[in-house]
């Protein structure tokens, strides 16, 4: 029963992760919390799910494209929404990610209806058992999926040019670009990669629970910000751990506690988590400059 | 007066009490609070019952909804207001969303089904003099030593601490006030609809709140005005277009805070370093056209 709770606690919490990512890489770079991540996760489903109805491709191909589509269109929110109010205060920037977010949430509601759709399921179901637990094929893949993005948004991060000038500019911006990093480029990157990685949890979490709506980015998003403050905002490591123990505590909470108040759970921990260690699990403490 | 008029001005009247009690905690104090929905169905719900199922008398019962909405404030408020920007933000919001997520599981609220058969007490004459009452005694909490406190709080908390203002004090005072009145607009709201559901008072609506605030210029009285009338007009003049109305309303948000993200009324926040700034990005306006 235990560690069967564990293993979905781990699934669901990969795909918390996969969105915190998204949130975390955004806020270490320029300080917004991406309202709109929500609804990028929301339409990553969408176009997954169309592709593989209407355009009968293969899952793989679906998710790539959906993961594609959704870095076009984060990038887009970014052009529009963000970048002409990076001089702003704070607040505006915030309203106008708001914004954006209405826009697309009926955006969708004006493409595909509020009904919920279905999503197709590309696996046979196929269910291992052992004596303690038992996983489907299905769930191994959503696994092995999101372990792989993650695996290689770290080796990105770490080893590569790029990722060295994202991590400059998330520590100074202003020195990054002295040292002649262009700081417009690494922030599409941000966003590209932080919305296909979004448009990926959408996807997996569409294959799970084989439905997706136009209201499906709400809770989702508003809790992958959760495991992304639960980790450390800015830290990447941070919202994959934050992303897992947030889907293990949830789990445990429906299991041990009550299922109606699921999603108070999340929020009932971020709350202690903020008020204990606002810097976050990994994260490190925000000094405040007189 | 025709009814459909009627309810449009007392919704505006409503509104007027909320987006201004906002306004003292966002706009004067600078406390980022997403969670005012909350405040208002607590003095919903509680007014509601005490009409409902003790018998009281309208005022007595809008005044307890007010008094239960700011006793939350303050509770809330002391551990939160701890923290500062976006985290309050999300610490707010959370607290909101457990609010919400409460009432609908509860059984005296009526849980999923929302609470009907409220007394129709609410009307034009009860909303005129309450919208007054709260302009009247915000206005003389903002024209007082406590109001100089809490701007001060806004412009610098570490400063305004060290000539002797006890800003943890301050700020939860200010958050109790704004809690007050938004318990008051639950109260006059819930008798005048005479059903309410938790889901009426979610996390959008604690944004749109803060949009009314916004729109209309932060830390401004009259702002606060035109933002919750505005905000209140104009989707009911895009009724017509139903599946756009909302669309529309992200895109105005979007293109608000481009053209002009201090609101309507607000001036353009009053930091020192403001005409510094405002010099040296003219300076180096002038050495790029070279």
């Amino acid at each position: 029963m235990f560690v069967q709770q564990l293993i979905n606690g781990i699934i669901l919490g990969s795909t918390y992760a996969l969105i915190a990512l998204g949130y975390t890489m955004v806020y270490g770079i320029i300080e917004l919390i991406n309202f709109a991540h929500g609804e990028i996760y929301m339409f990553g489903a969408f176009t997954g799910m169309i592709l593989m109805t209407r355009f009968n491709l293969p899952f793989p191909a679906a998710l790539l494209l959906a993961m594609v589509t959704a870095a076009l269109m984060g990038v887009t929110v970014e052009y529009v929404a963000y970048r002409p109010l990076r001089r702003s205060p704070r607040l505006a920037a915030l309203i106008s990610a708001i914004g954006a977010s209405i826009f697309l949430q009926n955006l969708a509601l004006l493409l595909w209806g509020s009904r919920p759709q279905n999503f197709p399921s590309p696996f046979k179901i196929k269910v291992y058992q052992s004596s303690f637990f038992s996983i489907s094929q299905l769930e191994i893949i959503i696994l092995v999926i999101s372990f792989l993005l993650m695996v290689g948004l770290s080796f990105f991060i770490k080893n590569t040019r790029t990722g060295k000038a994202m991590r400059a500019t998330a520590q100074d911006r202003d020195t990054a670009s002295l040292m002649g990093i262009n700081i417009n480029r690494i922030i599409t990157i941000t966003f590209a990669i932080g919305s296909a990685l979004g448009a990926a949890a959408g996807v997996l979490v569409g294959i799970y629970f084989r439905t997706v709506n136009p209201m499906m980015g709400v809770m989702p998003g508003l809790k992958g910000f959760v495991a992304a403050v639960l980790g450390g905002i800015g830290s990447i490591p941070g919202a994959m751990l934050g992303g897992l123990l947030l889907g293990i505590a949830e789990v445990a909470g429906v299991a041990y506690i009550s299922s109606q108040y699921r999603d108070a759970i999340a929020f009932a921990i971020l709350i202690i988590v903020l008020l204990f260690k606002p810097s976050g699990l990994v994260g490190l403490p925000d000094q405040e400059k007189v | 007066m025709n009814v459909y008029y009627l309810q449009l001005l007392i919704l505006i009247g409503i509104n007027i009490i909320m987006a201004s009690s906002l306004n003292l905690v966002i706009g004067y104090t600078g406390q980022l609070s997403l969670g005012h929905a909350a405040f208002m169905s607590l003095g919903a719900y509680t007014s509601a019952l005490a009409t409902l199922r003790l018998g009281l008398p309208f005022g007595a019962a809008l005044l307890i909804g007010a008094v239960v909405a700011a006793l939350f404030g303050i509770v809330i408020g002391l551990p939160t207001l701890q923290l500062k920007g976006d985290y309050l933000a999300i610490a707010t919001l959370g607290f909101g969303e457990i609010v919400r997520i409460v009432f609908l599981n509860l059984d005296i609220t009526g849980g999923a089904v929302g609470l009907r058969g409220i007394p129709k007490e609410t009307d034009f004459l009860w909303v005129i003099c309450l919208v007054l009452i709260t302009g009247f005694a915000l206005n003389r909490i903002i024209h007082s030593r406590v109001g100089r406190a809490l701007l001060a709080i806004r412009e610098d908390e570490t400063a305004a601490e060290s000539m002797g203002i006890n800003s943890t004090y301050y700020k939860t005072l200010c958050f109790g006030v704004g809690a007050f009145f938004a318990g008051i607009g639950g109260g006059l709201f819930a008798h005048w609809f005479r059903y309410i559901h938790p889901n009426t008072f979610g996390f959008l609506n604690s944004i749109e709140y803060l949009c009314m605030v916004v729109l209309g210029g932060l830390g401004n009285m009259w702002g606060a005005v035109i933002g919750a009338g505005l905000l209140t007009i104009i989707p009911e003049l895009l009724r017509q277009i139903a599946d756009l109305r909302l669309l529309i309303y992200g895109i105005v948000l979007i293109i608000m805070m481009r053209v002009r993200p201090q609101g309507i009324l607000g001036q353009s926040q009053g930091k020192s370093t403001h005409t510094l700034s405002r010099y040296y990005k003219q300076i180096l306006g002038k050495i790029k056209n070279r």
